[in-house]
């Protein structure tokens, strides 16, 4: 209880001072209409729920936003155009194929690294490099470029996202491989142990922890990269679809039940992550 | 008997950037099958390495050195010896018994072998019942006994301990000195053990090798004359304590303390 | 067998000489219409004299280029003949086998580590360069796919005025002042909830989660609210940089021991004191750790943000209708510029970090 009632009382906050905001925000627009209307002195409590009900607001009331959520995810047909559901499950889609990629390949170069000096010095560098490149703006022309040569859907998104998530995989296998100290490497060695035994016994599983950390950051920015990879298809769908013609429309209210999708997603991918290392870690003896 | 250890102007020496650094030089020592041997010194005396050397963990530069007849790294891939480091260097993953499983896992033994030495070798250490513990669910007596059982698991016949007790208070490095001595006693090993400490250099061994640094050497070589059975209190008989007079003169001559002012 | 070749070295060796063998054989029907590839053909059969004599690694390296250069002078207007692709192999091998003896010499301390520990990634890069204009260029790749890198750089050159304008109304006016206000801010936020256990314990699970979060979406809303100049971009940048500097102080305000804190203690320190001379140069390395994440997410913010609405300049913009004309090198241009932009940001950084936490050991260690 003491570690949720400090969250709680933020989470209130920020509530009360969205509301307080929205009616901040929308009242010049509501304003005009009431001046239109001919409606003088209207009471500050029925203004509020004025300002909290506009079609296109300036900034929506999060109970919009959650009623937007609920009608675009319960209230529809999964299959249709207008459904979250839909955009958000092609999202998802993207997002885990690239995760995999991203993993996979993470995993392997690491393992490439720590293995042989020549690939150590001559990529890490690149690596670590490629991460300052802005790579999500290249994202919709990538996926503008292998349109053109016919690949299409979901591969291309999760080729951003995979080359997102390899990142911090790399970086933290290469870390967590190089994590075994002297003492027990010397220890293998008066075993005569292989180098293949030297993986797997204690390399790979000094390297878990490490895998889990990265693998959390890993596939957050990957939902990103699916994300804004989509902004360049506009026919695809997804939710970076439904953010761009959201703006487009002026429709506020649709954005940021798309935002908050994407931000839900999030949330669920990470703390799958997180249970799979606790299961992982409890098969492990990690003191709890 | 038959020289279990061997070295003969055994010298190695650490290229570093400001110079080279003489860790051994023109070291001769035998041990005999079924030795106690502990290596006494101040640090930078090249115990540690020599104990590394016999391991092949470390190349020598000069010299010769055998192990059962075969050179060191033929001695380490026919896996001649246990080591037993500063730190137990348990893995935090395994339990106590998949710890001591892991030698034998590496070596190729059959589950049923392995469940055999398992249980024989946590009896020989007094861990019995702790088979399913982490290792940080135990003591640090406790962790560096399971390493011991770790290093006696599989059918070496050399012990090399390198300070396995320095990081443990005087009461459990009492009591786990015995408690080695006993284990010495009953499963005929040869050990090689590094330490700083006197009383217990002479407490343990059948020979003290005396060593000083600048360049790592072997100043003396004392052999004990207590007998294999030792209690505790043997401690304070004359004997023990003359053996120990000479241990810290041994020490005292090959230290130049003007040497450390500079 | 030569010992100065381990069997990995000796593989490649072998591949390189018989490549060479292989193509001077197949280039014989058409010899002398690429003189050069085929010099290099013979040189690399040649190479395997190394299993009689020592060849030293700089001639693996002079080898891989003199190769590479070859091929890219005799690329044709179409497609390339099919052996030449032999070559590429073959100095693909020689730049590995140059790479592979260049670390081993450093391993054994045969070469120095300052210099030649350069040059091996600035070789791979190069490599990767080659491989790149030889592939575009000799297979005919559309170059709406990907434009070979001459045609790039040659677009650099060309539109110099187009990228330093986009240069200077993403980078200097949407990146610099986001990631200023937003670190601040971050910086500011977590040395205030720092004092309040309570705001503390409620701050940062909500400041973890949305470091993960694709802030990044919030972009359209900026625009809307913030209109298409500058500012939304920088506002944007602001929401992106905010949370991993306020999650990373915050830890680093608890880096400083309790020793070290009893200590501040029995000098009856006040807690300003506490805070300047202990616990904010201890949390140093978080801070830093939080600044160089935050210079490449602060580039991605702002010209992902362009993509929502612009005035016509600015990185987003020039990539986005870039893509939408099929002017793809120019897209490219604009990556090349915004990749050294974003190195060179994060560098200065990292040099920055380097002079202040010079005590850390992540900083002493050398080579992570």
């Amino acid at each position: 209880m003491t570690r949720i009632l400090p969250v709680l009382t933020i989470l209130l906050a920020i509530l009360v001072f969205w509301y307080a905001a929205a009616v901040w925000m929308n009242a010049p627009w509501q304003n005009t209409l009431n001046n239109r209307a001919g409606l003088e002195n209207v009471p500050f409590t029925s203004f509020a729920q004025q300002t909290w009900a506009q079609d296109k607001p300036v900034l929506p009331a999060p109970h919009q936003v959650v009623g937007e959520i609920w009608n675009a995810t319960m209230g529809l047909e999964f299959t249709s155009r207008r459904s979250l559901a839909y955009h958000g499950w092609i999202t998802l889609s993207a997002t885990l194929m690239g995760f995999a990629f991203g993993t996979a390949l993470g995993v392997g170069l690491a393992v490439a690294i720590i293995h042989n000096d020549a690939s150590d010095r001559s990529l890490m560098p690149w690596i670590i490099a490629s991460q300052t490149i802005p790579i999500l703006a290249v994202a919709p022309m990538v996926v503008v470029g292998l349109g053109a040569v016919g690949l299409t859907g979901l591969v291309p998104k999760a080729l951003i996202s995979m080359y997102l998530s390899f990142f911090p995989v790399v970086v933290g296998m290469v870390k967590g491989l190089r994590s075994p100290e002297n003492i027990q490497l010397d220890l293998m060695r008066t075993y005569d142990a292989s180098s293949w035994q030297v993986f797997w016994k204690l390399r790979w599983p000094a390297a878990m922890p490490f895998l889990f950390a990265s693998m959390k950051v890993g596939i957050a920015i990957s939902l990103i990269g699916a994300v804004v990879a989509e902004l360049s298809n506009a026919a695809g769908g997804g939710l970076g679809v439904r953010l761009l013609t959201g703006s487009y429309n002026g429709q506020t209210i649709q954005i940021w039940a798309a935002l908050f999708i994407a931000a839900g997603l999030a949330a669920v991918l990470v703390a799958i992550v997180g249970s799979a290392e606790r299961v992982v870690n409890r098969r492990m003896g990690v003191r709890a | 008997m038959t020289a279990v250890v061997s070295a003969e102007h055994l010298g190695l020496t650490f290229p570093t950037g400001d110079g080279d650094i003489v860790a051994l030089s023109d070291v001769n020592l035998t041990i005999e099958k079924g030795d106690f041997v502990s290596f006494i010194g101040p640090s930078g005396c090249g115990k540690t390495t020599f104990l590394r050397t016999i391991a092949d963990l470390e190349q020598p530069t000069s010299g010769t050195l055998t192990i059962n007849g075969m050179s060191a790294e033929q001695a380490r891939e026919a896996r001649a010896y246990g080591y037993v480091f500063q730190a137990p260097a348990l893995y935090p993953w395994r339990t106590i018994e998949k710890n001591v499983a892991l030698p034998l896992e590496i070596m190729g033994y059959s589950q049923a072998q392995q469940a055999e030495r398992i249980a024989r070798t946590l009896e020989l250490v007094n861990l019995s019942g702790f088979e399913k513990k982490y290792p940080w669910q135990l003591s640090g007596g406790m962790q560096q006994r399971a390493s011991i059982a770790r290093a006696l698991a599989f059918d070496a016949d050399l012990l090399l301990m390198d300070e396995p007790f320095g990081a443990l208070d005087e009461i459990v490095r009492d009591h786990l000195n015995s408690e080695l001595l006993k284990l010495w006693d009953r499963t005929q090993k040869t050990i090689c053990f590094v330490t700083h400490s006197i009383p217990e250099a002479v407490y343990l061994s059948t020979k003290i090798v005396v060593m000083s640094p600048r360049p790592g050497r072997v100043t003396d070589i004392i052999e004990s004359s207590l007998p294999r059975e030792r209690p505790l209190d043997i401690r304070e008989t004359p004997e023990f304590l003359e053996i120990a007079a000479r241990v810290r003169d041994g020490l005292r001559a090959g230290h130049s303390y003007d040497g450390d002012l500079v | 067998m030569r010992r100065d070749l381990s069997l990995f070295q000796l593989y490649l060796a072998l591949v390189a000489m018989g490549i060479g063998g292989v193509g001077l054989a197949l280039g014989l029907p058409t010899l002398g219409t690429a003189p050069a590839v085929e010099v290099f053909f013979a040189l690399a059969f040649l190479s395997g004299l190394r299993l009689v004599v020592r060849f030293s690694p700089w001639l693996d390296g002079a080898l891989a280029v003199f190769g590479a250069m070859a091929l890219i002078v005799s690329l044709p207007g179409g497609v390339m003949p099919a052996h030449h692709w032999l070559a590429l192999i073959a100095a693909w091998a020689f730049a590995w086998l140059f790479v592979e003896r260049l670390s081993a010499c450093i391993r054994a301390g045969i070469l120095p580590e300052t210099g030649v520990g350069l040059l091996i990634p600035i070789m791979f890069g190069l490599a990767l360069l080659v491989v790149w204009e030889v592939v575009t260029r000799g297979a005919n790749v559309p170059p709406v796919l990907l434009p070979p890198p001459s045609a790039i750089g040659m677009r650099l050159m060309a539109e110099t005025h187009i990228l330093w304008a986009d240069f200077v109304q993403t980078f200097i006016k949407s990146v610099l002042p986001g990631y200023a206000i937003g670190c601040l801010a971050g910086l500011a936020v977590a040395i205030l909830v720092d004092r309040s256990p309570f705001l503390k314990a409620g701050i940062m699970p909500i400041g973890n989660f949305m470091s993960a979060l694709p802030i990044i979406g919030i972009a359209p809303i900026m625009v809307m609210w913030f209109g298409f100049d500058w500012q939304s971009k920088a506002a944007v940048v602001v929401a992106m940089t905010f949370f991993p500097m306020l999650v990373n102080t915050v830890a680093g305000l608890n880096a400083a021991s309790s020793i070290e804190r009893d200590l501040m203690r029995t000098y009856a320190a006040s807690y300003w004191q506490t805070l300047m001379k202990l616990r904010l140069p201890a949390a140093g390395p978080f801070i830093f750790n939080a600044l160089k994440i935050n210079s490449t997410l602060a580039l991605i913010g702002a010209i992902v943000a362009e993509f929502f609405g612009t005035p016509v300049v600015g990185m987003g913009f020039r990539i986005s209708t870039g893509v939408g004309r099929l002017a793809i090198d120019l897209v490219w241009a604009e990556i090349a510029v915004a990749a050294v932009a974003g190195s060179a940001f994060y560098g200065v950084i990292a040099l920055i970090e380097k002079g202040v936490t010079f005590w850390h050991p992540s900083v002493r260690g050398g080579r992570a």
